[in-house]
């Protein structure tokens, strides 16, 4: 499967410089992998440990957060949008 | 510098005023030029904290936002939110949990009479205050 990741700025240096760039995979996980494989700074930056995503990482697939999808399992189709976003918050 | 055009000042301000008591959020749409942007749309968001000391922008929200403004060929280029009984300035937690070191940050202090707005940047934890511009175009809105 084909899908695009959006990035958001304070990632784009560690993909390139690029906004939004191609990767494959059926899961979620494996278009991570993918994304990662190629730009490896990426792994710490959203991964807390192999299996866990930052808690400060926000990803959609499509208009659904991944939380909700099955996380990291969740099955991706060809076309399918995956966006990356950093948590905002503060006090 | 943050320059932003009047329409998007006026929104800030109304979105901080309109979640009293409790803090509001949103972000800021525009053109990045270096160290600086112009911010041309905001885009108010919901504050998932439902609080007066933390905000936590809904990330749908950001998504829409994001979307949005990648339409209209803008980045996101900054937050605001509000500090309804402190001064304009951040907090050790805006501080600590600032997303992107590219961003501006916005402070709205709606401890006095008269709202007050200033913007930062915080890049490695720290804070340095830039000078915050009103434009009088009406922007994208």
């Amino acid at each position: 499967m084909a899908v695009i990741v959006r990035l958001p700025t304070v990632l784009r240096p560690h993909a390139g410089g690029e906004r939004q760039v191609d990767a494959a995979g059926a899961t979620v996980a494996e278009v991570m992998g993918d994304l990662i494989g190629r730009f490896p700074s990426l792994k710490d930056q959203l991964f807390e440990s192999e299996a866990s995503l930052r808690r400060f990482v926000n990803v959609y697939l499509n208009d659904d957060d991944i939380r909700y999808l099955g996380g990291l399992d969740a099955g991706v189709s060809d076309g399918d949008q995956l966006t990356i976003l950093p948590a905002v918050a503060g006090g | 510098m943050l320059s932003v055009t009047t329409a998007v000042r006026d929104q800030i301000v109304e979105h901080c005023l309109a979640g009293r008591p409790e803090e509001a959020c949103g972000l800021l749409g525009g053109t990045i030029n270096g160290e600086s942007a112009d911010a041309t749309v905001c885009y108010p968001g919901r504050n998932l904290a439902a609080s007066a000391i933390l905000y936590e922008l809904d990330p749908k929200d950001h998504l829409l936002a994001d979307r949005d403004a990648e339409e209209r060929g803008l980045e996101l280029v900054g937050v605001f939110h509000s500090h309804t009984h402190t001064e304009a300035y951040p907090s050790p937690t805006d501080v600590g949990r600032a997303p992107d070191p590219t961003w501006h940050y916005v402070l709205v202090s709606l401890r006095d009479q008269e709202p007050v707005i200033r913007s930062f940047r915080i890049q490695d934890g720290r804070i340095t205050e830039e000078p915050l511009e009103t434009s009088a175009t009406t922007g994208d809105n």
